[in-house]
């Protein structure tokens, strides 16, 4: 395969940085709701029930 | 007499356009949250699934190009990215024209969530180019005219990125990027017709909506699947992006309000220790 640093570098770049995106954004939706579990009044009342 | 305080908040519904009205029934943040949570794993995993398959077709199978050699297999990231810049920026004006017209409280947040994926992409798009342009026109950059109008795209991203997070108070924030993105607007068919209308040396578009597409099909259904996968996988990442930021706006609610009660009656806390 011709140009191999140059397709690995860009593929690496392709897989990298979506998945980096997609793993922050499902860690701040799971600190979000265990917060939000914590304190919220709504939340505390359906899980008492 | 009744005051027009109490008259507006009556009226305003009926004011509003009728387009205006249906989508605010999506601004209920429980109705958001329950919707997008049964609609994410549907974007989410297609879109994960259909990328893989797009980039091991184009990296392992897709034939290399007569004179490109093996680099045209980075254009199976290139050419996603670039649209996903591109398609990203509209979707950023079209919230903020929800945002500025009809003040619709998801518009803002989604905005701004878009606002950082889309920068993301549109640095993928300008980096996969020089990794494709170095070893094909003997250059990492040349000022040319589709360059410089998706580095502008850029940069608009981070001017948006920064403006909305520039004020104390986020409504601010959020109109002051929305007047941003509606003016950065005109940047995208300078982008999209900067091939046709300058001499340059990025090539013309291999796609048209009046012509069959000039890539050879077994390098155009690689394409086509990386490039929904990766429109998918956009579409997840900022949708759950969202749905942080409305948590993380209820929390900061609740703990304001809990600050202001405290601030109210501090001996009730101090009750409460004891």
């Amino acid at each position: 395969m011709t140009h191999l640093p140059f397709i690995v570098t860009a593929y690496g770049l392709g897989v990298l940085i979506p998945l980096g995106f997609a793993l922050d954004a499902f860690r701040r939706v799971r600190t979000a709701r265990r917060r939000l579990a914590a304190i919220d009044p709504r939340l505390q009342g359906r899980a008492r029930r | 007499m009744t005051p027009p305080s109490t008259i507006a908040p009556k009226l305003a519904p009926k004011l509003a356009p009728k387009s205006g009205q249906s989508l605010h029934r999506f601004a209920n943040p429980g109705r958001f949250l329950r919707l997008s949570g049964a609609v994410l794993p549907w974007i989410a995993v297609p879109g994960a699934l259909l990328t893989v398959i797009g980039l091991a077709w184009g990296l392992f199978l897709s034939p290399a190009d007569w004179q490109q050699g093996d680099a045209v297999r980075i254009i199976y990231v290139h050419v996603p990215s670039a649209w996903l810049a591109s398609g990203g920026y509209l979707a950023l004006a079209v919230c903020s024209v929800l945002s500025l017209v009809w003040r619709h409280p998801l518009a803002d947040l989604a905005a701004a969530e878009i606002g950082p994926v889309g920068a993301a992409f549109t640095a993928l798009c300008l980096a996969t180019g020089s990794l494709w342009g170095k070893p094909m026109w003997g250059t990492w950059w040349v000022w040319d005219a589709r360059l410089t109008s998706v580095l502008v795209l850029f940069f608009l991203y981070l001017g948006h990125i920064a403006l909305v997070r520039a004020f104390d108070d986020p409504t601010r924030g959020y109109r002051a990027g929305a007047i941003l993105a509606l003016v950065g607007v005109v940047n995208l068919p300078i982008i999209k017709f900067s091939v046709d209308w300058w001499n340059t040396l990025h090539q013309p578009s291999s796609f048209s909506l009046t012509a069959a597409p000039t890539l050879h099909v077994d390098m155009l259904w690689p394409l086509l699947i990386a490039a929904l996968g990766y429109s998918l996988l956009f579409g997840a990442i900022v949708l759950t992006r969202t749905r942080a930021a409305v948590m993380e706006r209820r929390l900061r609610g609740l703990l304001m309000a809990r600050a202001n009660a405290a601030d109210a009656n501090p001996y009730a806390a101090v009750g409460d220790d004891a």
